[in-house]
């Protein structure tokens, strides 16, 4: 009868000690970032950052109207970009099948040497970004699209060999019994009983690459590595705004055109 | 009878992805032209190749034997302009997505703002990071504050899509029942979403802080600061250790933010 009367009359969502952490919590975060937005702008000169959007009007101005004209000498670089995309994404993906088959538990042929070897592989392609690679190859072989090609490969290994190996250990166990119940080898249990399992899986994703890489192979000319970026850098440098608009529109129809192509490709193919 | 004798004794696998044979053939010879005229338009330089393989050698090399001591400055000064980078630009980035993506959801936002969310996502997702940051170096100067506001605008566009789907696709019942009491918005965003969509977003704020450690190491190369710059310094120096030490450091610091993240995720989940 009078057991519950020292419950609250109201109703919290939360009790007072959750409420006590999540200020906690909250102060900690507010602390750290504090802290780090002292360090990080220790140097910035801020009469740059005040002067900001009196350049920003004037970059503005600059970049309008695009000249169009420039458009021509666009179509052998768009050329090479895409290029570029494709055959790194063929590189790339043509490196990624073995390693993913090494990196997924059901098929990797030893889970001690081979299988860690493989996920180091991947993850240090996936941490490294294809500009990064592009530096480097640059600087080993030389500008130009193969540097381009070679950098876009070795960064889609880690993506593509990452979701391979994940849709692998994925597939259905009873499907690859039933093919080695048969008295198939090694080489026709993956060729019979995973490789169709895969193969919707392998298509996405290798077209999902080429959609990234579409994106990304535009932007490796900065550093060198060919394509329309190379173009971008020479208008950036003689401060021709006018031609770098040309060529962000241009590179932005690229993008979102590739972006369309994938997803009705991927669209037919699941 | 006769039927029997020509149905084929030899199992064939059926093609699974275009099934009409006319279209594969001419799908096959598509491609093959195109990989000529694609192939045929790539000009390499074989001596240049070749030279170039001895420094690959020593790049090798530098990654094997990486020297972290001789320019430890310059590498700390980047990591430490990439870290403050990484979390300020996340932390403001998610408290800017936030209101985008509740404005963003369809069943929440009236129809004007919801047109006006997604265009801002529409915009911060179409540019590359890259090019964002190549004009805020042209207007707030070189530095870590144009890397900064680079990774917030980028952030934008990925939570607040990511956010902004997620709340879209709520439990409705709960949503009702906090309606039915007499709930104004505030409080329906408060105790009927909120509740649902916070494990995603917190997973997808770690996921970004990630992706933005990743990408402060690129920024760098047009002049946005951190590690990228670093970098970029001591391979045009063709100092291939300490190149290979900056890409260990990158390579061990996203390993423990991928692992420490998806941990986080179990943990908060």
């Amino acid at each position: 009868m009078n057991g519950i009367t020292h419950y609250s009359q109201v109703w919290s969502f939360r009790s007072g000690r959750a409420r006590l952490m999540l200020w906690g919590g909250w102060l900690a975060l507010v602390a750290l970032f504090a802290w780090c937005w002292q360090v990080m702008t220790r140097d910035t000169i801020w009469f740059f950052v005040a002067d900001a959007p009196r350049q920003a009007a004037d970059i503005g101005n600059r970049m309008v109207p695009p000249r169009w004209s420039y458009m021509a000498e666009l179509w052998a670089p768009l050329w090479d970009t895409i290029n570029i995309a494709t055959l790194g994404t063929i590189g790339g993906v043509i490196m990624a099948v073995p390693v993913a088959f090494l990196a997924a538990r059901n098929t990797t042929p030893s889970a001690h040497v081979l299988r860690p070897a493989a996920l180091f592989i991947i993850v240090t392609s996936r941490s490294i970004n294809s500009l990064i690679w592009a530096l480097l190859l640059v600087a080993i072989i030389g500008p130009g699209l193969l540097a381009g090609i070679v950098a876009i490969a070795l960064r889609s290994i880690g993506f593509v060999g990452k979701l391979l190996y994940e849709a692998i250990e994925e597939s259905d166990a009873r499907q690859i019994e039933a093919v080695t119940a048969t008295g198939a080898s090694g080489a026709q249990v993956v060729s019979y009983g995973i490789v169709p399992q895969i193969m919707p899986a392998f298509w996405g994703i290798a077209v999902f690459r080429w959609d990234i890489n579409i994106r990304e192979s535009t932007i490796l000319g900065l550093v060198g590595a060919g394509g329309i970026g190379l173009k971008l850098q020479a208008s950036l440098n003689v401060l021709a705004w006018s031609q770098v608009s040309v060529i962000l529109l241009l590179i932005l129809a690229t993008v979102v055109l590739s972006e369309w192509v994938s997803a009705r490709m991927r669209h037919a193919i699941i | 009878m006769s039927g029997a004798a020509t149905y084929p004794r030899r199992w064939r696998r059926p093609p699974q992805i275009v099934r009409d044979r006319r279209w594969r053939i001419a799908l096959q010879i598509a491609i093959l032209v195109y990989l000529v005229l694609a192939i045929g338009s790539v000009e390499v330089n074989w001596a240049r190749v070749h030279d170039g393989l001895e420094r690959g050698q020593r790049f090798a090399m530098g990654f094997l034997q990486p020297d972290f001591t001789s320019r430890w400055r310059d590498i700390s000064q980047g990591l430490v302009e990439s870290l403050t980078m990484t979390l300020t630009s996340t932390v403001v980035g998610v408290a800017i997505s936030v209101p985008i993506g509740i404005g963003a959801a369809r069943n929440l936002a009236p129809r004007g703002i919801y047109y006006l969310c997604r265009g801002i996502i529409a915009v911060s997702r179409a540019l590359q990071e890259i090019i964002i940051a190549i004009f805020f170096v042209a207007m707030f100067g070189f530095g870590p504050l144009a890397g900064f506001l680079t990774l917030s605008f980028a952030t934008i566009g990925f939570i607040s899509k990511l956010l902004a789907d997620d709340i879209e696709e709520i439990d409705e019942a709960q949503a009702e029942a906090i309606r039915a009491i007499g709930a104004s918005w505030w409080q329906l965003v408060n105790y009927a979403v909120q509740p649902q969509v916070m494990p995603r977003l917190i997973g997808l704020s770690l996921y970004r802080l990630d992706i933005n450690f990743r990408e402060s190491a690129v920024i760098g190369i047009v002049g946005a600061g951190g590690i990228g710059a670093t970098l970029n310094t001591a391979i045009d120096r063709y100092e291939y250790d300490s190149a290979g030490a900056v890409l260990l450091i990158i390579i061990v610091i996203v390993m423990v933010a991928e692992y420490g993240s998806s941990y986080l995720r179990t943990f908060l989940q």
